[in-house]
């Protein structure tokens, strides 16, 4: 157990590494000059020349590339041009608001959506269950941001019964929650209903059913806890799509979490701001999806000895 | 005598190959679309730069000053929306299907090189594919659209390197399953070259689990490239694609709900199409990639 630890924490600091070079060779090799898309088209020269003297930019590739993984493990990402400030301390500032709303969007996902996918296992194939089907491909093909601005439209301001903008108080999270966890929801449900179909004929339900257990107790304690395992894999590996989709989701519902300063600070054309939070969530993501394996050995004993990927 | 009259229904169920029905429905969804994308904008003039003040804002049904039938009424500038939505349907349909090919065209040499040649190559490659997806959902993309600026071949050059991965494992995975069997040992044996055992072994075993994915994943490029446009990032205002539209209605919701209402649920039905049609094709070629 402990050398697979070891060995999965580096693979771990591994693909972080590959993630921190990708940023680098998007912002510095792709565009040409930075200097000259920070300023704009219309700057003089020597205002270019100046700034890229003092981001370090007419020196060699490789010898940026040295600073800016040492920067990077430091965690500089440089001043933010529009706040001013530390930029990786501008999206840390915003940060609890985002995982407020990314813990929220999965409470409401993995609630909603094992109960749906029990409700469809339980009678496979009745019109329950293909309603939830219809159900979850139809919120898996509608594109998140177009969902939330119909939630606003229907809830907000035609029922007026959930504030549209802001952060205050539980009723503001709820629609922002909601369609962020829309896509995530369709996930689970499916992974529920066709884990439970898959262990439905397993001998030791049968057991289970044989002792005149009810089929409550078949389902929760003891079919739920192997149909959820590929729920748990999905969690972690949906959890990175969750704080993908925070930029687009408070930039529809003005939430002020980090997605939606990276939003801005894109328009504003606020590179730093964008490479602290974009590092930022790629290192949650690899952190969560740490987590989640080493979480898949408790659930599933069967993991622990085969730790060889 | 009931067992007769259930006999067709059981019949109906089990006769051919699974999917028939929805392969037909979804592919005939998909075809109106391309017709509309291809066809439209030439019945229905739209003309990105033209105002037409008096005509402002007017609500699904309505009547132009002119006298014209607006079906789906029009936007803030006073254009029609049905020919916005139709020209939006050729950038959109346009930046997909490109996205599409460029990202199954890396993904399948990618595959077929890291699969059929293994060892180091290998490993360089499916690691590459680790650390791309250590980026959550469109977070790269955003990050690469940002740098490049918006415009439609950026949109496409975008998505094509966010979009690879799956395609590499797919085709990888079935290279792996398929370079190992008798019949491409007997090629081999013959004094077959590498190129030839690709093109005639390796290629065709791959199309099916391809056809599957790249279904399934042209949902999810054009949902992409909404989103992108949303945030600004994706097509110029001058050739507004589905995204851009819906964003240019976001302010107007109150007022006017159809500016952004009918371009997403025009995408939702078509996205709705395709990820019926990558269902059913995986049902029918390849039943064990369902849950990817």
């Amino acid at each position: 157990m402990l050398a697979y630890l070891v060995r999965r924490l580096a693979y771990s600091v591994f693909v972080l590494w590959g993630a921190v070079t990708i940023v680098f060779v998007v912002l510095r090799v792709v565009p040409g000059d930075p200097a000259l898309v920070i300023l704009g088209p219309d700057a003089d020269r020597a205002q270019v020349a100046q700034l890229r003297h003092s981001m370090g930019l007419d020196q060699s590739l490789p010898v940026q590339y040295g600073h800016y993984l040492l920067d990077v493990a430091q965690l500089h990402f440089g001043t933010s041009v529009r706040l001013g400030g530390d930029a990786m301390g501008q999206i840390l500032l915003r940060l609890p608001a985002t995982a407020e709303l990314a813990l929220a969007a999965v409470v409401f996902a993995v609630t909603v959506g094992i109960g749906l996918g029990v409700a469809a296992a339980a009678r496979p194939n009745s019109w329950l269950d293909r309603l939830i089907s219809v159900f979850t491909l139809v919120i898996q093909s509608t594109p998140t941001f177009w969902a939330g601005l119909v939630l606003l439209l229907v809830f907000a301001r035609q029922l007026r019964v959930l504030p549209s903008e802001g952060a205050h108080g539980w009723q503001n999270v709820v629609l922002p929650a909601v369609t962020l966890g829309l896509g995530f929801l369709a996930m689970v449900t499916r992974l529920t209903r066709s884990g439970l179909l898959e262990i439905s004929h397993e001998p030791y339900l049968s057991t289970v059913r044989a002792k005149g257990l009810s089929e409550r107790v078949v389902i929760f304690p003891h079919a739920m806890r192997n149909a959820l395992i590929p729920v748990v894999t999905v969690i972690g590996l949906y959890l990175g799509s969750v704080l993908g989709g925070t930029v687009v989701i408070e930039t529809v519902f003005s939430w002020p979490g980090a997605g939606r300063l990276i939003a801005d600070s894109i328009s504003y054309r606020d590179y730093n701001v964008v490479q602290a939070g974009v590092i930022l969530i790629a290192a949650l993501f690899v952190v969560v999806n740490l987590v989640v394996d080493l979480l898949y050995g408790l659930i599933d004993p069967r993991v622990r000895l085969g730790g060889d990927r | 005598m009931t067992a007769t009259l259930d006999a067709p229904r059981v019949r109906l169920r089990t006769k051919g190959k699974p999917g028939g029905v929805r392969i037909v429905g979804s592919l005939a969804v998909v075809c109106c679309y391309a017709l509309c994308a291809v066809f439209g904008p030439m019945l229905f003039r739209f003309d990105p730069v033209a105002v037409d003040t008096r005509n402002r804002l007017l609500a699904p049904m309505s009547h132009t000053s002119a006298g014209d039938l607006v079906l789906f009424g029009t936007d803030q500038v006073g254009q029609d929306l049905l020919a916005k939505m139709m020209q939006g349907a050729r950038v959109s349909m346009t930046i997909g299907i490109s996205a599409l090919l460029l990202s199954g065209l890396i993904g399948l040499v990618f595959g077929v090189l890291a699969g059929y040649f293994g060892g180091p190559l290998d490993s360089l490659l499916m690691r590459l594919a680790d650390i791309q997806l250590a980026f959550p959902g469109i977070l790269l993309a955003i990050l690469i659209a940002a740098v490049l600026g918006p415009s439609v071949t950026n949109v496409i050059v975008v998505l094509s390197v966010s979009g690879w991965v799956t395609f590499a494992r797919v085709v990888r995975g079935q290279v792996l399953a398929t370079k190992r069997r008798e019949y491409v040992d007997a090629t081999r044996t013959l004094g077959a070259r590498h190129w030839h055992i690709v093109r005639t072994c390796i290629l065709p075993a791959c199309r099916a689990p391809f056809l599957v994915i790249a279904a399934l994943h042209i949902g999810d490029v054009i949902l992409a490239e909404a989103a992108l446009s949303f945030l600004g990032l994706g097509t110029p205002v001058t050739t507004p694609s589905w995204g851009t539209t819906i964003a240019s209605g976001r302010d107007l919701l109150g007022t006017a709900w159809w500016i952004s209402a009918l371009p997403g649920i025009g995408l939702a039905v078509l996205v709705v199409a395709f990820g019926v049609l990558g269902d059913a094709l995986r049902d029918r070629f390849d039943p064990k990639l369902a849950g990817r």
